[in-house]
């Protein structure tokens, strides 16, 4: 690539004051290890060793909410499955940290603890290869990927849209749910995997790994948001906006729907896929129950409380609604629901464009009061509702 | 004497001016008739009084003791059963003089165990006979044989299942005697069978044929391994059992109960199929209007089935506080109390929440999914996290077996039962009443229906408020069938959007065609392939059918479809 | 033939259409269409010459938009076929998508354009590319093409709102930008479904003289119920009728016709002036 590109690309990506507010937010996400580690204990900056893990934790997350800004916020299809695309990578990690646990597992054997306590005497054919960390997280972005393309192939191939997609794609999640909880699935069953010791032979429990797992994350996520950015800028993303806004208009004008959406759904499936691979080890366990339909839902919420189709809008969205609900379910345990219930009602009803919508409004209005009042404030899709071929 | 009877019985049988129940009552005289001269005279043979007989119990050596068990068991009178239930319970001793008194089992005090008078327990020389497992072993079915002379038909088939477990060659007489007295049909069921199981075995051939057609008759599957083994061939290559004519018999009759066991199944899954179907038609029912004819897509629905599922709960408190004594009637409560609360929750949520997203499906989506966060909450706080118990009232327990092998369970059928009556009342309302016009004529054209003066916001609120209302009859319905809890709604709510979807949008018959063919296809797969893959299968079948028919079933077609 | 096909491909061969040996631009035939039972369409066959203006008229449920529809693949036909460039394409067999590559725009009834999309970004989506997504994903705007966008939006008078939103403009902006955006696609055949409603005296005049200019090099079907602004523009009119074609000629001769009249004589008693709406 040319020097001349590249300058093209970053200036198409942002201006020149985006990409500092970037690299300011980048520099203060990055500082925060340094908070745990550098800043002794009892100083009022000191990070807790068990805070890391949780804002790593939340980073993955943003980049979930990315993935789900990418296919809602800008093409309009709204996803209640997913969760099934983060917990696909998780598993994959996760088999990686069971094979690595060795024989250090509770019954000393080769094989990991639940399928001794099943009485299996040999790993099942799909648990071969993860000992190599690299043929793992290739299967963490792959598997979410090719389900990814196997399922939208057929949902959007017959033009499955609106409402009808997003109930399909949280049976799509409720059936994986179903089937991890079976022992017979191969995959912890109930319990899911856990107990992990190592990875890539830094033990789970250093806090250096713990701080390299943070930035990882990090990292992930800035990476996966330039990724989204130069998506939604190129002139595939003006399609996908057209798409979201007027789908039948965008047939007419010669593009195909089904190329696009398969080409964004993927993408973003690969995203999560990576997002959960992140998100096992810092948590260290990854069980049926992150396939539960309302797991997905959430997903959504974030996205909305960002604002739609602002990429960081969805990524400070699942930070706050994260922060929300660690601090309430550790203080008000039995008022989490109802603020998060709130939360979906409160901004669909009044925050349409969610808090980004706050900003971008008052701006325009500073601007030029006659356009703002003029804005559509949500452009009403037929298409939402039709199944129609 | 036989001979007498069975030319009666044949009379009997001709005679059919003769009632069922003349003849039943005929043929028990002809029986006890039989019996005393069969019987009886086999007691008096031996011409020793019962309590001589008795008296042997006290005995120390357990030949003796046996011999005196096997005697008591062929006499007739009552008091030789009740001393061999006593020395079963340990409640029988006996005195130096050999008298044997038995312990009442309720008020403890010592009667004489041949008169059945109260008598003075001697404190000294009574004599516990020590029972080990080997007289136990006799005992048990000899206490059956005398029981089986019950009048209590419970009582009968208690000693014919004790007979059947012990299975002894010496208990056959004693059984076909019983076989030729009993008239309860599960208890001559039950004898014929035990009796056929040691036929089986016998030497004479025409025993062994009697023995097969019993259990032909019977159609029970747990026969199956003991006919196909009389067609197995020994290691020399000669057949187990050595007619052809029983071998032939053996081979239809193993046939015939496979045919059963199939036919068996068939109606069972089919009925479980279309229970199943009954209970996603009374969980999926309030969306077909809510989403179907509204277009909004209530995440919220499932707490409406919660809430209704509450509300009978409550209805069950009130009458366990209130009206005790009519407890088993507190369903005439649940139903119009569920229905009330829902319909009222669903228009304040209409009102208050959905009315500002029309035109929004994806934020309805969002939004109602809130909502159904804080129900769930709210009941938690209010009635606890764990699962309440709902229980069927004692109408609704127990079931009816109208073939073998098949038990139709009373909830179940009052299930189907309670489903078509909403149905029927549902489409009463859309196609016989005002409301039901309007609301047909804002689903096709909202703007005009608008024009010719419906007051669209408040039918809106009103077939929201119907919509969840019928939800909460759904409740009621599901709170009979499984647990109750502040999550029973999440389970329906993905099923109740694939009845939706599948039906048609739109369409209530559709919902109702979707909803029994989901269950018929569910419960037919759980055979093959266990019922959670059944049910994943089930939902790749819904996403495959949604592929070909994005509009279900039954479409709404042309422009009414597109706008 | 073969000719014909590679044509259909081609990018600046229009006028060679209009000398072809086979006339026909777009053969629709015998095409039938029901839905629920009720006959949108019932064996409507229609034959148009490369660079005609047609008008087609008839009263509402008359099936002009569903002809539209199935000329387009939004709507499948139940029988029948639809033939481009000759008989060397079937349209029926194609999806929406590569019929509009093919090269037939369309306008809908009621303006549809991208309205969180700028002017601009409307035109440059519609502007005749490779439109594949892979191709989307590395695309980079010529500086042939963005002179192409400013012509065109010289041509729809918006040059000054360019960079606004898309759903800012007024109602007659949105149609002349739709119209826009089938210039910038440059099909072969322009299929446009009441151009005119909503907009002044003026607007109108100007829609129909760009329309009358766009014949001749495109093939232009005009769908419309304002009698008067089909007198001026139109020289061939086809009257649909129930899913048929009840008539076919010159504005007089079909104004004339007494099966027309028969048909509009409920509604505006034999005289065609703005009747159907």
């Amino acid at each position: 690539m040319s020097t001349a590109r590249i300058k093209e690309l970053v200036s198409t990506l942002h201006s020149p004051r985006q990409w500092l507010a970037l690299a300011v937010g980048f520099g203060v996400l990055a500082s925060v290890p340094a908070l745990n580690r550098l800043v002794p204990v009892g100083a009022a900056l000191h990070l807790s060793d068990s805070m890391l893990p949780l804002l790593g934790k939340f980073l993955c997350y943003g980049l979930v909410a990315l993935a789900m800004d990418l296919v809602w916020g800008y093409t309009g299809v709204l996803s209640l499955g997913h969760a099934v695309f983060f917990a696909l990578g998780g598993y994959a990690m996760g088999m990686y940290l069971m094979r690595t646990i060795g024989t250090a597992g509770v019954y000393r054997s080769e094989l990991p603890d639940f399928m001794v306590f099943l009485d299996w005497k040999e790993l099942p054919w799909y648990w071969h290869g993860f000992q190599h960390f690299g043929f793992a997280a290739c299967m963490a972005l792959l598997v979410p990927g090719l389900l990814a393309v196997v399922f939208g192939f057929f949902a959007f191939r017959s033009r499955i849209r609106g409402v009808y997609f997003s109930i399909i794609t949280q049976a799509l999640t409720y059936a994986l749910m179903l089937l991890m909880f079976r022992n017979d699935t191969g995959f912890g069953g109930n319990n899911g995997l856990t107990d992990f010791k190592r990875l890539l032979d830094y033990p789970l429990a250093e806090q250096s790994t713990k701080q390299a797992l943070y930035l990882a994350s990090l990292l992930a996520l800035l990476v996966g948001y330039l990724l989204c950015r130069y998506v939604v800028t190129s002139k595939l993303g003006r399609v996908l906006l057209a798409l979201r806004d007027a789908e039948s208009r965008v047939m007419f004008c010669g593009y195909d729907p089904f190329h696009y959406k398969l080409l964004v759904w993927t993408l973003s499936a690969i995203l999560c896929g990576l997002a959960g691979a992140l998100y096992v080890p810092q948590v260290g366990i990854i069980n049926p129950s992150e396939l539960a339909p309302s797991n997905s839902i959430e997903i959504a919420i974030w996205v909305a409380v960002g604002g739609r189709g602002t990429l960081v809008g969805g990524v400070i969205g699942a930070l706050l609604v994260n922060g929300m609900k660690s601090w309430l379910t550790g203080a008000y345990p039995e008022l989490w629901l109802y603020a998060l219930g709130a939360l979906f009602v409160g901004v669909t009803l009044f925050l349409p464009k969610g808090l980004a919508g706050l900003f971008s409004a008052r701006r325009v209005r500073v601007v030029a009061p006659e356009l703002a009042a003029e804005l559509p404030a949500e452009p009403v899709r037929a298409e939402d509702l039709a199944g129609e071929t | 004497m036989s001979c007498a009877r069975n030319g009666a019985q044949a009379w009997l049988t001709q005679e059919s001016a003769v009632s069922q129940s003349v003849r039943r009552v005929i043929l028990v005289l002809l029986e006890v008739g039989w019996l005393l001269s069969s019987t009886l005279p086999a007691a008096h043979a031996q011409q020793e009084p019962l309590g001589a007989v008795a008296a042997k119990l006290g005995a120390d050596d357990h030949d003796t003791l046996q011999a005196a068990i096997e005697a008591l068991g062929a006499r007739s009178e009552p008091a030789a059963l009740r001393m061999l239930e006593a020395l079963r319970d340990g409640n029988l001793r006996v005195d130096g003089s050999g008298a044997v008194l038995v312990r009442d089992g309720k008020s403890g005090a010592w009667l004489d165990a041949l008169t059945g008078k109260p008598a003075a327990a001697a404190g000294a020389g009574l004599k516990t006979p020590l029972v080990n497992n080997a007289l136990r072993r006799t005992l048990s079915p000899t206490i059956a044989q005398l029981q089986l002379r019950s009048t209590d038909p419970a009582v009968r088939l208690a000693a014919a299942e004790e007979l059947a477990k012990a299975s002894d060659d010496k208990l056959v007489p004693a059984m076909r005697a019983a076989l030729k007295r009993e008239i309860d049909p599960s208890v001559r069921k039950l004898l014929r069978l035990s009796l056929a199981q040691i036929d089986l075995t016998s030497p004479d051939p025409r025993h062994r044929l009697s023995a097969i057609a019993a259990m032909r008759d019977s159609g029970e599957v747990s026969f199956k391994t003991q006919l196909a083994a009389l067609l197995e061939k020994t290691a020399d290559g000669k057949f187990r059992e050595p007619d052809a004519t029983v071998r032939g018999a053996a081979g239809g009759a193993l046939n015939s109960i496979e045919h059963q066991e199939l036919l068996t199944r068939v109606v069972r899954d089919l009925f479980y199929g279309l229970s199943l179907g009954s209970v996603l038609l009374l969980a999926a029912l309030g969306l077909a209007i809510t989403f179907g004819l509204m277009r909004v897509i209530n995440m919220a629905h499932g707490e409406m089935l919660m809430l209704g599922a509450y509300a009978t709960y409550v209805a069950q408190l009130v009458f366990q506080k209130y009206a005790p004594a009519a407890l088993n009637w507190y369903l005439a409560l649940a139903v119009p109390l569920a229905f009330a609360t829902c319909m009222l929750v669903g228009m304040l949520l209409e009102r208050s929440v959905i009315r500002f997203l029309y035109g929004r499906p994806l934020e309805t989506l969002l939004a109602t999914w809130g909502i159904s966060l804080m129900l769930i909450q709210t009941v938690r706080l209010i009635f606890g996290a764990q699962n309440v118990s709902v229980a069927n009232p004692d109408w609704l327990s127990g079931g009816i077996e109208p073939m073998t092998g098949v038990v139709l369970p009373y909830n179940r059928l009052a299930t189907i039962g309670f489903v078509t009556a909403v149905v029927s009342l549902l489409a009463f309302v859309l196609n016989r009443t005002r409301l039901g016009l309007s609301v047909r004529a804002i689903t096709q054209n909202r703007a005009m229906a608008s024009c010719m003066g419906i007051p669209t916001a408040r039918i809106d609120m009103l077939t929201f408020g119907l919509g969840s209302g019928i939800a909460g009859l759904g409740g009621v319905a599901l709170s009979q069938l499984g647990n109750v809890g502040p999550e029973l709604g999440q389970l329906y709510v993905v099923d109740s959007f694939m009845v939706v979807v599948v039906g048609g949008v739109g369409k209530v018959v559709g919902s109702v065609v979707a909803a029994l063919g989901l269950g018929e296809v569910n419960k037919l797969l759980e055979p093959f392939a266990g019922a959670v893959l059944g049910k994943i299968l089930v939902l790749v079948f819904v996403v495959l059918f949604i592929q070909r028919r994005p509009q279900g079933l039954f479409a709404l077609k042309g422009r009414a479809a597109e706008n | 033939m073969t000719q014909a096909q590679s044509q259909a491909h081609g990018q600046a061969t229009h006028h060679a259409h209009a000398t072809l040996s086979d006339p026909t631009m777009l053969w629709v035939d015998n095409v039938s269409v029901s839905f629920d039972g009720f006959k949108a369409l019932t064996d409507l066959t229609l034959l148009l010459d490369p660079g005609e203006l047609r008008c087609i008229i008839g009263p509402n449920g008359a099936g002009k938009t569903t002809m539209m529809d199935v000329i387009t693949g939004k709507t499948r036909a139940d029988s029948g076929r639809v033939f481009m460039s000759g008989r060397t394409i079937d349209l029926t067999e194609l999806s929406e998508a590569q019929i509009a590559e093919l090269g037939i725009g369309r306008k809908f009834q009621r303006p549809t354009v991208f309205e969180n999309l700028s002017v601009f970004q409307n035109l440059e989506l519609a502007l005749k590319t490779k439109k594949t997504a892979f191709h989307s994903l590395f695309a980079r705007l010529s500086s042939e093409a963005r002179d192409r966008i400013a012509a065109v939006l010289d041509t729809i008078g918006l040059p000054t709102r360019a960079h606004a939103p898309a759903g800012l403009l007024s109602h007659g902006q949105k149609q002349w930008l739709e119209i826009g955006m089938l210039l910038a696609q440059d099909p072969k055949i322009l299929l446009v479904d009441e151009p005119v409603a909503g907009m002044t005296q003026r607007e109108m005049e100007r829609t129909g003289q760009l329309l009358v200019s766009l014949a001749g090099e495109h093939t232009v079907v005009v769908v419309e119920h304002d009698m008067d602004f089909v007198r001026d523009i139109a020289k061939r009119v086809t009257v649909l009728h129930e899913g048929r074609v009840l008539a076919e000629g010159s504005m007089e001769q079909v104004q004339n016709d007494p099966k027309v009249i028969e048909v509009y004589l409920g509604s505006e008693a034999g005289n065609l002036g703005g009747a159907g709406c």
